[in-house]
């Protein structure tokens, strides 16, 4: 529990206009363009709201908590307007909001100290976070943008606020390093959902939340992974040559075999050595020369994307090299329900290779376990 | 003072409304907690002289090797407190005969009339030894012959066991089966691959793994059933068969079930159907007629035995004439007007547990079949389907709530969804399950995986009246509506219940869970300070 004297600091950071352009169907807020011509559409910010109510759920801590804050609509009005206390962390440059303002936030807090980092926004906020801290800091997202396809935040701001609160009566919630995934706004605005694996952050995870989100305990998640890195480590041909895809899923099994792993990038291993990190299309063509190679590929959260989304390292040419019977699609059991029925996706930019690959595929769920999942294009 | 007039204040329209309802709290220990060294239940008198002198110790016959060297370390209490205890510990459940059980879906939680419990507590069941020469046994060997004849008429199977002691035992013995079969045919190294699926009972994928295939599951399409097109490209030379329930746990029947079988037979495997649940289709379709090679019933399910914690469970397994010479040992044969036991199976899996299975389950089951009788049982089934589908009516009416794949009918059971409630307010399934204690009620999620998002499964059986579907239904809108006025209530539930919110984490974690006292004891009493409470019953 929290030590009486011991105040626990919070970071607050709150992106104005996040979500802007959701109601206004603008399909997204970056951009002062199109946050003018929302704002022109209607369209009224609703992040102040939404972290508010978030911040509801640390009522009865508030005389154990202190936020360390930005000014304005950036954390300050809504702290005072509920009566906790603050520190500002520093000046917004140039009156108006923007990323830079988000990340020169984010690293200052942290170098002041913080306990938790709290921030209100959607897929563009939180991809300024990771790029401000990475992973070095527990971070909980509050749903505000238009786009939420990244894996940090609470279902619904509630929630959020109640994860916020449960991290910090109790210590040493485990974290999990999830998604932060963004989507092309301008491509989206064609009608095409180009979505990225941007990073990750640190989330604490709390059972009993997120168990009702259908998301596994830490405990039973790594049970998961675990598993999976079992199984195919045990079908791993002896000489075969592996390329593994981003993610922390294809992480755990080149741990398993010992090596690091590249969170963004392709490497390349066999059982015993590790050939190349974050290698690019050209050098994997040049390590399979005359070698029988495999690859072993995790679907990025959310959307579903196995090729052409996050590894274009792996090319149409990669691919037709390696041959579809030789690709091993790797997944916990939550990360497919999450689909919610929708199929994998390939775009790698070869519509013939696409239709080649769609079909049914059995994906390694768990130590001789399979999921039969279709593959569109 | 006036007197309250509880019924005018319950009902409304000639349907009940919310109680006024508070559960009991005890704060009772553990009975390990209350031991006290030196009590005693029962003095047994001491032997007299006499006899003594004749007999001698009687323990001196018990071989060296089954002698305990210290006593068993077990409670100590004297009977008025063990009577307390449990009387205690039975007000703090909501158990099957206390509340309207609808809420426990996929478990069948019919009503179980009492006087079967007195059968087969009766001395002519009770006082049977399995070690007995059958020649003395033959009323119940009949029982056990009848009963098969009545199994054999529901599925179209052509033998029954009932050695296991409960579903997940009888999955396992069919999975056995299958391999056995393969194993006669040479095959049991290649057929190493058991197909499932998401909403089939998650037994059939545990069991199948225990018994050493590898799992192959398959998703359900947009109608809830599995993609006959996955089952296709699923089926090889390693296929060893498809163990399904129909209907799944949504209550979804899937017509489609019978290609389903040709597809795994024609790659050459076999297929077990898990009809743990059969109450929505007693007497309407048969496991043999859809081409099944095994099923199996649980008979404190469908067949009205007690379960949960009224058990113990049984399972019936039923196979084809094919396949009847790996069954577990021994069958029950007749001739003439005799009954026997018989081993001679060669082929047979061996055994599932010791003797013959729980035989006073199969007396319960025989005793409820036999008193509603074969157009009784169809009836069963017909009024299970008819409650389940006025419930589903009644509940489609909330807000928030949602029935996914076929929103209109289902056999027996419905696998809701409260997503859109959960998006709107933060309250989540679990939570409004937990509320509905309040008011004397609950409610089940579902197995994980949540495939369903925030799911809520009810199978009201033939039990209960239609006021008691009613009462259900008020609950469940009075939570909901309750989400959306006042979430925070809701979070914050239960309030007139045993026990306040609990965290599961350690229920998920091997470090700290703690199924016995001893691995209590090991785990956690050791790591806190002071010593284990004593006698906290004894109290003022």
């Amino acid at each position: 529990m929290m030590a009486g004297s011991n105040r626990r600091r919070i970071g607050l950071i709150v992106n104005p206009v996040a979500g802007l352009g959701g109601r206004v169907a603008l399909k997204g807020s970056d951009g002062v363009e199109i946050q003018q011509k929302a704002l022109l559409l209607g369209a009224r910010p609703e992040a102040g709201m939404r972290a508010a109510a978030a911040l509801k759920e640390l009522e009865h801590l508030a005389s154990r908590i202190e936020f360390l804050t930005y000014p304005a609509e950036m954390g300050e009005d809504i702290l005072r307007a509920a009566g906790y206390e603050f520190k500002l962390a520093g000046r917004i440059r140039g009156g108006r909001t923007d990323a830079a303002d988000t990340r020169e936030a984010a690293v200052r807090m942290t170098q002041m100290g913080i306990d938790l980092l709290l921030f209100a926004g959607g897929d563009g906020t939180a991809r300024d976070i990771h790029d401000a801290i990475g992973l070095g800091h527990p971070v909980i997202g509050i749903p505000a943008g238009v786009k939420i396809h990244s894996a940090v935040f609470g279902t619904h701001p509630r929630s959020a606020g109640e994860l916020a609160r449960l991290f910090l009566e109790a210590d040493g919630l485990p974290l999990q390093e999830r998604e932060v995934m963004d989507i092309d706004e301008v491509a989206f605005r064609d009608g095409r959902v180009s979505a990225m694996l941007h990073g990750f952050l640190s989330v604490p995870v709390v059972h009993r939340l997120v168990q009702a989100q259908k998301a596994p305990s830490p405990v039973s998640e790594r049970a998961a992974l675990q598993a999976i890195a079992l199984e195919v480590v045990a079908e791993m041909e002896a000489d075969g040559l592996y390329l593994l895809g981003p993610g922390t899923t294809t992480r755990v099994v080149a741990t398993r075999l010992g090596f690091p792993k590249t969170l963004l990038g392709v490497d390349v291993v066999s059982q015993q050595a590790l050939l190349a990190q974050d290698a690019t299309e050209a050098q994997l063509l040049a390590l399979m020369s005359g070698r029988r190679a495999h690859i072993i590929v995790a679907p990025i959260g959310g959307q579903g994307f196995l090729f052409g989304r996050g590894n274009q390292q792996i090319s149409p040419a990669v691919l037709s090299l390696v041959g579809k019977e030789r690709i091993s699609v790797i997944s916990t059991p939550d990360k497919i329900f999450a689909l919610h029925g929708e199929p994998f996706l390939v775009d790698t930019g070869d519509p013939d290779l696409d239709r080649a690959l769609a079909g049914y595929v059995p994906v390694i769920t768990g130590f001789r376990e399979r999921i039969i999942y279709r593959i569109g294009c | 003072m006036t007197i309250r007039d509880i019924p005018s204040e319950r009902y409304q329209d000639g349907r009940p409304g919310l109680r006024r309802f508070h559960q009991a709290r005890w704060d009772e220990p553990i009975i390990f907690e209350l031991s006290q060294s030196g009590q005693r239940g029962v003095l047994v008198p001491q032997t007299e002289d006499g006899i003594r002198d004749q007999v001698g110790n009687v323990l001196d016959t018990l071989p060296t090797g089954m002698r305990r060297t210290a006593p068993p370390a077990l409670p100590e209490l004297a009977q008025p407190h063990v009577v307390r205890h449990y009387f205690r510990l039975s007000q703090e459940n909501l158990g099957a005969d206390l509340n309207i059980e609808i809420g426990q879906g996929t478990c069948t939680m019919k009503y179980s009339p009492k006087i079967h419990d007195q059968l087969a507590a009766s001395p002519k069941m009770a006082d049977l030894h399995p070690l007995q020469d059958e020649r003395t046994v033959q009323g119940i060997l009949e029982i056990l012959y009848r009963f098969e004849q009545i199994l054999i008429e529901i599925s179209g199977m052509d033998r029954f066991t009932f050695q296991p002691a409960a579903g997940s035992a009888a999955i396992y013995t069919n999975a056995s089966i299958i391999r056995a079969y393969h194993a006669s045919r040479g095959e049991a190294e290649v057929r190493d691959e058991m197909i499932t699926t998401i909403f089939s009972h998650p037994s059939n994928a545990a069991c199948a793994k225990t018994a050493g295939f590898k799992v192959i599951t398959l998703y359900p399409d947009t109608n809830g059933y599995p993609e006959t097109a996955a089952l296709a490209a699923a089926v090889s030379e390693r296929t060893a068969g498809l163990m399904i329930t129909n209907p799944e746990d949504t209550g979804i029947y899937n017509p489609r079930i019978a290609e389903c079988v040709r597809i795994v037979h024609e790659a050459g495997g076999l297929c077990a159907y898990d009809q743990a649940n059969a109450n929505g289709i007693l007497g309407i379709t048969r496991a043999r007629d859809a081409g099944f090679d095994l099923c199996h019933f649980n008979l404190h399910k469908t067949f009205s035995a007690p379960h949960g914690c009224g058990g113990p469970g049984g399972g019936a397994c039923g196979v084809s004439r094919e396949l009847e010479r790996f069954l577990p040992v021994p069958l029950v044969s007749r001739n003439g007007n005799r009954y026997s036991l018989d081993y001679d199976l060669p082929d047979s899996i061996g055994n599932l547990g010791p003797f013959y299975g729980n035989i006073p389950v199969v007396l319960k089951a025989y005793a409820w079949v036999m008193s509603l009788g074969a157009r009784g049982l169809r009836e069963v089934a017909e009024v299970a389907v008819l409650n389940n589908n006025y419930l589903l009516h009644r509940m489609r009416e909330i807000p928030g709530l949602s029935v996914p794949y076929a929103p209109l009918r289902r056999i027996e059971q419905v696998r809701y969804s409260w997503d859109e409630l959960t998006r709107e307010t933060g309250v989540h399934s679990e939570e409004l399950g937990v509320r509905a204690a309040d008011y004397g009620l609950h409610y089940w999620t579902s197995h994980h995986p949540w495939v369903v998002p925030e799911p809520c499964t009810l199978e009201p059986t033939e039990t209960p009246s239609k006021a008691d579907l009613d009462e259900y239904v008020a609950v469940m809108r009075h939570v909901a509506e309750e989400a959306y006025a006042d979430p925070a209530t809701v979070k914050g539930a239960p309030y007139r219940s045993t026990i306040h919110q609990i965290d599961h984490g350690p229920l998920d974690d091997p470090s700290q869970w703690a199924m016995t006292w001893r691995a209590y004891r090991k785990k956690i009493a050791r790591s806190r300070s002071g010593s284990t409470p004593q006698g906290s019953d004894q109290q003022p």
